[in-house]
């Protein structure tokens, strides 16, 4: 392997894991207040519909993008208020919200664009003075705005969680809400605004496919990313940093295989295509004994008056 | 009285409640989009019940629901929540392919037995994975079953492109990834002329048996306890972990049966689109819909089933008719769980205030006798 291709490798990586950092990071939220999403999925196949088919239509992808962000939150909201006002069991809940953003957004393109077609997407853009450093300029500094604004999310969203009132109220809601609403913390109100800022994240992480990483839509364009960027919070152990390596490695191991294939190496492609599925399943297994670290709310639906 | 009678009916009724209503929006759906949906929805009922044909290929595609719903029931009731049902419908499906096509010599009766029971062993064991994975590791179910679902597909797709490809298609040069057509004596019998077969009526009996099992055996109590409350349950003294285990063993089985049932009835070969879908229909998620519309319960989930496989079947004439997308039908069957599921709250409630009057007529009982 050359070093050219071992640093396409790793710029491949940093692209790939745009969609699993702003899905994952929402997933975060969302969970660090005790509320489990499983319809990431479906939402990001919304925004990624969504973006396309505005961006097509308008030419601009600034709509098209804000149009995905729109109906994540749409979807975080359906989400939210099913979970925390229905207080509905999440996990199930969370698959109906994905078969239903599968397949509205298939009909959707089976009824509006029909045909597959690629679009121009958003354009590379080389960070003036790092972009020429060698090697690293290559990597990590000549990408679309959609890639430097997920990495940046990473270090702003760990601020918000960590360093301000409304982080505190997250984690406090999900580690024991009962105790949270004794002290006056609107419980619901701010898992609302976990759970819609999550699906707004996962429609942009939609968007980030079909205007900026691929560049076109077809049905599902995703074909189980947003489970994985789901199993990614596990991994991280609810940390950002801990999501940002594991989507990281993700994404890097979806790059090598990639490479892989179009190497024609001798191991065929489907045991390729798997390895992102197994190492998930490797990960949560092995992330077994870390799951102290979990929001002790995860999961649990929150009634006033019941223990 | 007759008002209140009516009110405690509702949550039994939500399940009918939710597809009016889901069938609704889906209508406004299609009216924004300059279709009419009267004319979409008169092609979708034609398509499920317009002819004996169209009821018999309701009543076929129904019966891979009913398989993977019947493990739903199980595994919901036993607190385990299998997704998995695509991957073990296509391991108990390429099971059975494979065992049929490695004697296809043998007595017809034979070879539908032990490829029946290959794909039931498989599609368990793959449950198995998911089973061991959450009681000894504490894996989310959940996540461990979908990635199993992806895991299986690629490796159909490995094996109908290569090892199991039909040695017709190589000759030929088309490569189609599929297999042999099955020997013509695994054919499971037809019922009635039409594509209805056996299949139809082993689930039903199963149906009957899963019945039995959950409220009849000390196996299927242990199973609900597991399920309803697990701190009870350990308080009792109940294997937790190997009644986690076996729940998710059992749905995968009977999901793995459906696959064994839907290559020698229905389709004769296995074959692939490249996704899951391709050969499942999403009868792994669909299941999962059958048997919330059921309400967990294994006779009920026989007409959701149905009711499912109508909405599907006539959802394929639909996409012929009128050109409206069969996936409308797929987005509507989210909604229908999100509904579903939605509404639980309100029969929490229902039962809550049914307590409340039962004590104080009780009370109001005790008053007067000690009065």
């Amino acid at each position: 392997m050359t070093w050219a291709m071992m640093v396409g490798i790793l710029s491949s990586g940093i692209r790939l894991a745009t969609p699993y950092l702003y899905a994952s990071v929402g997933e975060t939220i969302g969970q660090m207040s005790g509320v489990l999403n499983l319809g990431v999925d479906g939402v990001m196949l919304m925004g990624a519909y969504v973006a396309f088919f505005v961006a097509l239509r308008t030419g601009s992808l600034s709509l098209g993008l804000i149009a995905a962000a729109g109906i994540g939150a749409v979807f975080g909201l359906i989400m939210a208020f099913i979970s925390v006002t229905l207080k509905a069991e999440q996990g199930i809940s969370g698959i109906g919200l994905y078969l239903f953003g599968l397949g509205l957004s298939t009909f959707l393109f089976g009824v509006t664009i029909r045909n597959v077609q690629t679009i121009d997407g958003f354009p590379d853009l080389a960070i003036p003075g790092l972009s020429r450093i060698p090697v690293i300029g290559e990597i990590f500094f000549q990408h679309n705005i959609l890639v430097y604004v997920a990495f940046a999310l990473v270090p702003i969203a760990w601020f918000v969680l960590n360093k301000t009132p409304f982080g505190l109220k997250v984690r406090a809601v999900g580690q024991n809400p009962e105790a949270a609403d004794s002290l006056g913390v609107n419980v619901g109100r701010v898992r609302y605004l976990t759970v819609t800022l999550g699906g707004m994240f996962s429609g942009i992480a939609g968007a980030s496919l079909s205007i900026a990483l691929l560049n076109t839509f077809q049905q599902n364009l995703t074909n189980g990313m947003g489970f994985i960027a789901v199993a990614l919070v596990y991994f991280g152990g609810w940390r950002v940093s801990g999501v940002l390596l594991g989507a990281l490695l993700f994404s890097t191991v979806n790059a090598i295989q990639l490479w892989l294939q179009v190497k024609g190496v001798s191991i065929p492609s489907d045991f390729l295509l798997m390895m992102p599925y197994i190492v998930t399943i490797i990960v949560l297994a092995a992330m077994a004994k870390r799951r102290v670290n979990a929001p002790a709310a995860l999961n649990k639906r929150f009634e006033r008056g019941e223990s | 009285m007759n008002q209140r009678r009516l009110w405690d009916l509702l949550p039994r009724l939500t399940p009918v409640l939710a597809v009016l209503f889901a069938l609704l929006v889906g209508a406004v759906m299609l009216a924004l989009l300059g279709t009419n949906p009267w004319a979409a929805y008169r092609a979708l009922f034609v398509g499920a019940f317009g002819s004996t044909n169209a009821i018999a290929d309701t009543i076929v595609k129904a019966t891979p629901l009913l398989f993977v719903g019947l493990g739903i029931c199980i595994a919901f009731r036993g607190g385990v929540l299998n997704i998995g049902g695509e991957g073990q419908l296509v391991t108990g499906a390429i099971a059975a392919t494979a065992v049929a096509l490695a004697v296809p010599t043998w007595p017809g009766w034979l070879i539908i037995v032990l490829s029946l029971f290959a794909g039931t062993l498989a599609g368990g064991i793959w449950g198995g994975i998911a089973g061991f994975l959450k009681a000894h590791l504490n894996v989310n179910e959940i996540l461990s079953t979908i990635m199993l679902n992806y895991i299986a597909v690629f490796g159909m797709n490995y094996l109908l492109r290569g090892s199991m490809m039909d040695p017709l298609q190589i000759k030929l040069g088309s490569f189609t990834p599929q297999t042999a057509r099955l020997p013509r004596a695994a054919d499971l019998p037809r019922l009635i002329p039409t594509r209805l077969h056996l299949g139809a009526a082993i689930a039903v009996l199963l149906a009957a048996a899963v019945y039995v099992l959950l409220w009849r055996t000390t196996i299927g109590f242990r199973i609900r306890t597991v399920g309803q409350n697990l701190r009870a349950a350990v308080a009792a003294g109940i294997n937790t972990k190997r009644y986690m285990m076996l729940s998710l063993v059992l749905a995968g089985a009977f999901a793995g049966l459906g696959g064994a049932v839907e290559v020698l009835g229905l389709h004769h070969r296995m074959f692939t689109d490249g996704s899951a879908f391709g050969f499942t229909g999403s009868a792994g998620f669909n299941g999962i819909v059958a048997a919330l519309f059921g309400q967990l319960h294994p006779i009920g989930t026989i007409p959701a089933a149905f009711l499912l496989g109508a909405l599907l079947t006539g959802a394929n004439k639909m996409q012929r008719v009128m050109q409206v997308p069969s996936a409308l039908i797929g987005a509507l069957s989210g909604l229908i769980v999100l509904l579903v599921v939605g509404s639980e709250i309100f029969r929490r409630r229902q039962m809550r205030r049914a307590d409340k009057r039962n004590s104080e007529l009780e009370d109001a009982v005790d008053a007067k006798e000690n009065s």
